[in-house]
Parts: structure tokens; sequence; C-alpha cells
């Protein structure tokens, strides 16, 4: 059951071999089973899941609803679900109902999926390890002494340990892909604008994008489809309609020219992941694909740039939690400043206070210009590399992360070699452009992601591309030792 | 650009933000390790770039001043560390 595919589990659902209450039961069941050792979920909805399954079923029996009326899934606890804890995986928001629902949940809620509870994350989404959240780290099933990587973490552990068919996540420098490729599984993040940000707590707004987290490229295509859209009460939201994702999926990919950008098929890329990159291309030349070496020769800078207009943008963002009208709040202030420095002094993490004061820092009187601003034209720069680029290619191919999951505490002191572990994922964010991991081997034992990157709204292509892949290999129907059994 | 202990206190005030005085100092050394990261984008010369706000170029979008949510003081205060009459109660602020 936990390995079959969006489509199997709904037509699954619509023969009556399985009610959407005993789907989920047994999702519920495996989480209770397996995530002790991963915490990956940090908040259980199961009894309003076990009530929304029952209307799935309902809903089911007269023949209406689509492909996810039923479906379980988990939603990173970045997402605002109105009644349930979003703690965004801090402590300033540990008690935090949140009053309303974000969009891309709603939109999911309204496509008749069960949420079955909220994964563990990076704190405020700070970090490329999972372990800045405030509830611990996630475990990555393939090897538990490694880490999940993050943001998106424990999305990534959980469908990577079949405990849901879906999660959602969100990228602002890498994190649906990262960890998607640490642990094994099928991540997008779509083109900036596609995917509501209205109830998903900011971190960097110009750079933040919610996506899919499924199993296979088909799956998420699905969830895409559900969860985007335009949306009036997110000023950045894009409007123009989403192409039909599963139209395209089965199309030819004869012809398609894929580019490999010579600036990240260097030494800084672990030579076997590189094999199995460069294996992973000849599959899609093998079905017809032609490979064509491009360069993007301002993409060394996108980490420095990011680390400007990131910690700038956080920095305010994160303004708005100082102890008052919600979040935590310190004892006894003894006066207003007092409330503001030790409210976020205790309820912000160390990854999260360094950035509000890199942010803060840069955005001081007399360093403007120096940073935030320079910082905004290197974007440019980096963003004109893929303009020119897309001119000769469809997609861009390279791996996902420079090495497979590291050890927990490996990198955990060290933020600037933390920061690098995005290296090929960030640039992307700062054109705001879409891009997809999609497992293609392992090393070591541990999995290895190929990234794809599209052209501006060409989420149909990847997929697409995504899809043709996983028709030539098997790697994403892998599933980690030990999860394979039932719980 | 290395930053010292005397900045981070600064910036630590000027973001409201509480640290304790043992970890100043790796605050400083991690920030100004960060900020060597950072200033490798002095290797490029962008004086005739225009800066990239969004990365669709696009401005924001204006809508209608009219009212369209309801009032929900309750529901949002269910949140809040401290109220007092339907109001956000905080330290005395004028005396």
């Amino acid at each position: 059951m936990y390995n079959k595919s969006l489509k199997e589990l709904s037509a699954s659902l619509r023969s009556k071999e399985v009610s959407s209450v005993e789907l989920s039961q047994y999702f519920l069941a495996r989480i209770k089973h397996f995530d002790g050792e991963l915490n990956s979920v940090i908040t259980s909805n199961e009894e309003v899941a076990l009530s929304t399954a029952q209307q799935a079923d309902k809903i089911i029996a007269s023949g209406e609803g689509g492909l996810l009326t039923g479906i379980p899934l988990l939603h990173k606890d970045i997402f605002c679900t109105q009644g349930l804890r979003t703690s965004c995986g801090s402590k300033m928001l540990d008690n935090f109902v949140a009053p309303y629902t974000a969009t891309a949940v709603n939109k999911l809620e309204l496509a008749g999926a069960v949420m079955l509870g909220k994964t563990n994350m990076d704190e405020f989404a700070m970090g490329s390890s999972n372990e800045t959240s405030f509830y611990g780290g996630v475990k990555n099933p393939w090897d538990l002494e490694t880490v999940p990587g993050g943001s998106s973490g424990g999305s990534a552990a959980a469908v990577a340990a079949r405990l849901a068919p879906l999660a959602s996540g969100t990228d602002t420098g890498g994190s649906i892909r990262q960890p998607a490729a640490f642990c094994g599984i099928t991540g997008i993040k779509p083109t900036y604008g596609r995917v509501s940000r209205y109830g998903m707590i900011a971190f960097a707004s110009s750079l933040d994008q919610g996506g899919a987290m499924a199993k296979s490229a088909e799956d998420a295509a699905i969830m895409l489809q559900a969860m985007s859209g335009f949306d009036e009460k997110d000023s950045t939201s894009v409007d123009k309609p989403m192409d039909d994702l599963l139209a395209g999926l089965g199309d030819s990919i004869k012809g398609l020219r894929v580019g490999l950008p010579k600036e990240f098929f260097t030494e800084e890329l672990d030579v076997d992941i590189r094999e199995k990159v460069e294996a992973a291309v000849d599959a899609l030349k093998s079905a017809g694909a032609i490979i064509k070496e491009i360069s993007l020769p301002n993409i060394n800078l996108s980490v420095p740039a990011y680390y400007v207009v990131a910690p700038a943008e956080c920095s305010a963002n994160l303004s708005r939690f100082d102890g008052v009208r919600f979040g935590h709040r310190c004892e006894s202030p003894k006066d207003l400043e007092d409330l503001y420095k030790r409210s976020r002094g205790e309820g912000f993490g160390n990854e999260v206070k360094r950035r509000v004061m890199m942010g803060a820092y840069v955005l001081s009187a007399g360093y403007y210009d120096a940073y935030y601003k320079k910082a905004q034209q290197v974007r440019r720069l980096i963003k004109q590399d893929f303009v020119d680029a897309f001119k000769e290619v469809d997609v861009i191919a390279s791996a996902t992360a420079p090495s497979v999951a590291f050890t927990s505490g490996e990198k955990k002191d060290d933020p600037v070699s933390m920061y690098l572990s995005d290296i090929f994922t960030i640039g992307v964010n700062l054109a705001g452009l879409p891009a997809m991991s999609v497992p293609c081997g392992f090393v070591d034992k541990k999995p290895v992601g190929m990234q794809l990157i599209g052209n501006y709204f060409e989420e149909s292509r990847l997929l697409n591309v995504g899809h043709q892949y996983q028709q030539l290999t098997d790697w994403h129907l892998a599933v980690p030792t030990g999860y394979e059994q039932e719980a | 650009m290395s930053i010292q202990s005397e900045d981070v206190l600064k910036i630590a005030h000027l973001a409201r933000l509480g640290i304790e005085p043992e970890q100043v100092e790796s605050y400083a050394s991690d920030l100004s390790n960060i900020m060597v990261l950072v200033e490798q984008m002095n290797q490029v010369d962008t004086s005739d770039i225009e800066p990239m706000a969004h990365p669709l170029d696009q401005s924001q979008r204006l809508r209608a001043d009219v009212v369209l949510e309801t009032n929900q003081r309750d529901v949002l205060q269910e949140n809040a560390p401290a109220i007092e009459d339907g109001l956000f109660l905080v330290p005395r602020v004028i005396d």
C-alpha cells in the first residue's frame, strides 16, 4: 500500500478496495510506528483527519471528487493551519494556533486531501540539515546517523519513509530540493509566484516559494496542480493559469535540449555524485535528449548574494515577533525594550539570531549600498545568465547537492560550510525559476538527486522530463531498509 | 569586513535581540566568516546594473480600498501573551 502511486491509491479508493478512513489510519499507524526515531512529524491532526476522511468517503461514494479526494498528506509546519498549532520549528511559536489557513493548504483541502499532521523543519526555514528545529533534528531514514537536509527535512524524511504519500514544502534557497535529494524523493519548487505565500510564514519574501514533495514526478504534478494558482491575498502571486501538469507527462523528450552548466561540474562536486548525475543525463540522452554544455558565468556569486538578500528580508519579516500580540513572551519584563529583547532572545535559536543580525547589519545606515544594493545587482546578473542559457536549452541539469546526506552535527557549528551545501540550488531562487530534484542513484547507500531547472512557468516541461526519467529508472521506488515492512 | 564584538552588540540592539554575553564573540566570528563569503560579490563590477528586487520584475498589485476582513479580535487575541478588556498588555511605557 505505502508504495502505491497517487493514481493507484485513488483507484483503490474508487473501487472501494480501501476507504479514505482506512487509508488515513494506515498512514497514521505508520507514523506512530516509525516516527519515534525519525522525528519528522511534530503535530498530529489525527482526530480532524479521520473526520475529513469520512467526508471524503462520502464524496467518493457519490462518484464526485478528484485524484486527491481522500488522499492523506502532511504539511510543513510553516503553513498556517486554522485551529492547529503552527510552530515554524521555533520556540517563538510553540504555542501559536493559527487563526486562519494558508491558501496552499486550503486548496489541497478543497481538492479533498486529508491532512494527517505537520512536519518538522529548520527553525523559520533557516537551515540545510533540520538541526535548527526547536523540536530536535529529523533523522534521515536511509541512515539515522545523517541529516535529512533542510529546511523541509521533516516532509522529505516522512515521504521517504512512506509515512504519507505526499508532503508540502517550501524552498527559499533549496529547502525542497536539497532534502528531496538527501532522502531519495521527488520535490518541485515552481516559478516564484505560482504557489500563494498567504499563510506561509515569511522568511525571505522575494525568494520563498511553496511546492510539492512526493515519491514521483507524477505524484508531485498532481499535488502541485492542486496547490498552485493565483491568489488575491498574496501581492506577489502570479495571475497566469498553470498548465495542465498531467497532460504533458507522457510526452516524448526526443529533441529536448538539456544544458549542463560547466560551473556546476567542478571539483566542488563529489566525483561519485558526478558519475550518478552523468549516468542520469545519459539516460535522458538515450530517450532522445540533446546534451549541451552551457555556462552560467556569475553563478558562483549566488551564495554570497543570497546571504545578503535572505538575511535582510528575514530581519524585516521577523521583526513582527515582538512578544506583544502573539508568540513567546519573556517572564516579568521590566520595560518594553526588555520585553522585546528577552522575548526575541529566548524565542529564537542561534541560526535565526545570526541571520537577523546579519540582515540588520547589511541594512544598517552606511552599508545598504555596499551590501543590499550590490546583492540585488548581482542577482540580476545571475538571472540574466539563466535567461541567456534558456535561449539555447530547454532545461538545465546538475546535481542537486554537492554531497550526499552528511552526518548529524558535522556542519552544525560552521555556518559557512552549511551554507555552501546549497551552492547548486540557491541561484534558482534568486532568479525565481522552477526547479526539481529527482532521485538518480546511491552513493554509499545514500540517495543522490539530479536537479532539473526549467525556464519561467515551465513546470509542465520539468515534470515531463522528471516523469520520463522515472519511466527509464526505478530509483524513486526504492524504500529505505526497515521501512518496507508494514506497521 | 571583520565584525567585532561591539558591532554585534550594536546590531543586536538595532534588532532588539537579546543575546548571551558569552556568545557575543562567537557571533562576531560567525558573522565575520559570513562577511568573507558575502564580499566575494566584489569580484564583479555592477556599476551599470539595475538592482533586482523581484524575480519577475513585477510591481505590487493594487486593490480597491474596501474592507474585506471582519473583526476577529477575540480569535486573534487567543494567541496573545497578555490581554485585558480586548487590549494587548505591555509594560508601562509612559510614567
